[in-house]
């Protein structure tokens, strides 16, 4: 399997474009459009996060699993669309698994992806202001809640991912684990996001992921967490 | 169920009496405990007998309270970690076999040796609070288990339907042929969100006669147990399964893992009951 660990920025630009170059027409040329969700563009190369995360591992992760989720969540709106149309209720309840999944998918992975950073654009430090306040309120330190949080990636139970999340109603933080793709909808607010299905740490970890679960903190964005407290 | 409150609190030991305390609330909270604490007992029971029982029976009885819980033991692979390539390779079967089965192997064995001291000292939070150990660790042995014995080298002639004469005949009267049952089995294997298993199993009626098949998938370790159905063949979806061979490909390893299916242990447990199923487990005792 050959690997290209460097993306061709100028070929995805032009691509994307295209794309929304085409969903504007489409704009103009019909009463009801649904956009579509596209793969969302890495701010940094695919092998910028080494060595916590290798370049074949963000590269796989991002062009085909994430690209996955886009592809299924739009499938299965379009299915959703026409269920809808027509009325069929029992279609449209069967499809819930699926927006939920492929959804959750995309969703988590566009939040990962802004939550990491290159360790010399700012990866791995520390948070400030009010992020900084209301995580040490909850847990006493940053380190206290990377200890806790790593314990929580440790404890998932099959595929799922581990957020810090901010409680809509009492403004407080909390770390909470996610089954599969399910997404942090509702009463949370996703802050971070790490990332415990295999796909995202095997090809360079395989069965040892204590250690991607402690090196992941050096290259977490810090910035973008403080950007989504409120 | 007031029956059954009755009869737990009879069967729990005396031995931690003397700290019992008389408060009502406290007795309540612990009555409230009780139907969840049936539940464990059975699973307690069913992985710390050494005879495995059966899960059909409707009677639970008083749990078994031994002094030291069994320890389980990582089974040998009937086969080299390089036998079945190139479907699955040796770094995925070394790796899968000999890290990940024998944590879930590990883990089981700790949580039942502190499920076994919550029983004797009548720590009921502490029995509740493990039962989600015992059955992701048990699950993970016994499933593993259960699939290291159903592959086996492409090169074997028990790699083919025809090894499973009973069994092949079922499958074709229930899915219309070979080919149907294979298409049902991969799309339900591709369909699991998440971690988690692909089972054929043999659904036991209510005489005990030989059942019908279906295709089930369970998540993450939970293993085929307390529904009356046999593992006949099961495929194993974690991402560490397939991973480092075929990446994001899944399709492929489950195309590719027909090559390996040992057919003539499918047989065995599709003929057999739900002991021939958990032999396998019993021998790594």
């Amino acid at each position: 399997m050959s690997s290209k660990l460097l993306r061709s920025t100028p070929l995805r630009a032009a691509v994307r474009s295209t794309q929304s170059q085409s969903s504007r027409a489409g704009l103009a040329g019909t009463t009801f459009v649904r956009t579509k969700a596209t793969l969302p563009d890495l701010s940094y190369d695919y092998g910028a996060l080494e060595p916590a995360i290798s370049g074949k591992i963000m590269e796989l992760h991002h062009s085909k699993h994430h690209q996955t989720y886009v592809n299924s969540l739009n499938d299965a709106s379009e299915k959703m669309e026409a269920a809808k149309s027509s009325n069929d209720v029992a279609s449209q309840i069967a499809l819930q698994p699926l927006i939920n999944f492929h959804g959750g998918g995309h969703l988590n992975h566009t939040l990962f992806w802004e939550n990491l950073t290159p360790k010399n654009q700012g990866g791995g430090e520390p948070p400030t202001g009010a992020l900084s306040t209301a995580i040490n309120d909850s847990y006493g330190s940053l380190d206290a809640l990377k200890e806790k949080f790593n314990t929580a990636l440790a404890g998932i139970q099959g595929s799922g991912w581990a957020w810090l999340v901010q409680d809509t109603q009492t403004g407080s933080v909390s770390i909470k684990t996610y089954a599969n793709q399910d997404p942090v909808v509702g009463q949370f607010r996703p802050i971070l996001g790490i990332d415990a299905w295999e796909h995202a740490y095997y090809l360079q970890y395989q069965n040892r992921k204590a250690e991607y679960f402690k090196a992941v903190w050096d290259v977490v964005n810090w910035k973008a967490a403080e950007k989504r407290f409120k | 169920m007031a029956n059954k409150h009755h009869t737990q609190t009879r069967t729990e030991p005396r031995r931690h009496s003397k700290e019992s305390r008389n408060d009502v609330q406290d007795l309540l909270k612990r009555f409230a405990f009780v139907p969840l604490l049936l539940l464990t007992a059975l699973l307690a029971r069913y992985l710390l007998s050494p005879t495995p029982t059966t899960l059909t029976e409707t009677v639970i009885p008083a749990p078994v309270l031994p002094n030291m819980a069994h320890q389980y033991s990582l089974p040998k692979l009937p086969y080299a970690y390089n036998a079945l390539e190139p479907h699955i390779s040796e770094q995925i079967m070394t790796l899968h076999h000999s890290k990940h089965h024998q944590t879930y192997v590990t883990n089981l064995n700790n949580a039942l040796s502190s499920y076994t001291s919550a029983l004797s000292t009548g720590n009921v939070p502490a029995q509740i609070s493990l039962q989600q150990a015992i059955k992701f660790n048990g699950g993970g042995h016994i499933n593993h288990s259960l699939f290291w014995a159903n592959l086996c080298p492409a090169s074997s002639p028990d790699a083919t339907l025809a090894a499973a004469p009973k069994l092949g005949d079922a499958i074709k009267r229930t899915w219309g042929g070979e080919a149907q049952f294979k298409e049902a089995f991969e799309t339900a294997l591709l369909g699991i969100q998440g971690s988690g298993w692909g089972w054929l199993v043999k659904v036991e009626n209510h005489t005990g006669e030989r059942g019908r098949l279906a295709i089930v998938t369970t998540k993450d370790q939970d293993p085929v147990v307390g529904k009356g159905e046999v593992p006949v063949l099961g495929v194993d979806m974690w991402e560490h399964a397939y991973y480092l061979q075929y990446q994001n490909g899944k399709a492929a390893y489950v195309k590719n893992i027909w090559n390996i299916i040992n057919w003539r242990t499918a047989e065995k447990r599709y003929l057999g009951g739900q002991d021939e199923s958990w032999s396998v487990l019993k021998a790594s005792m």
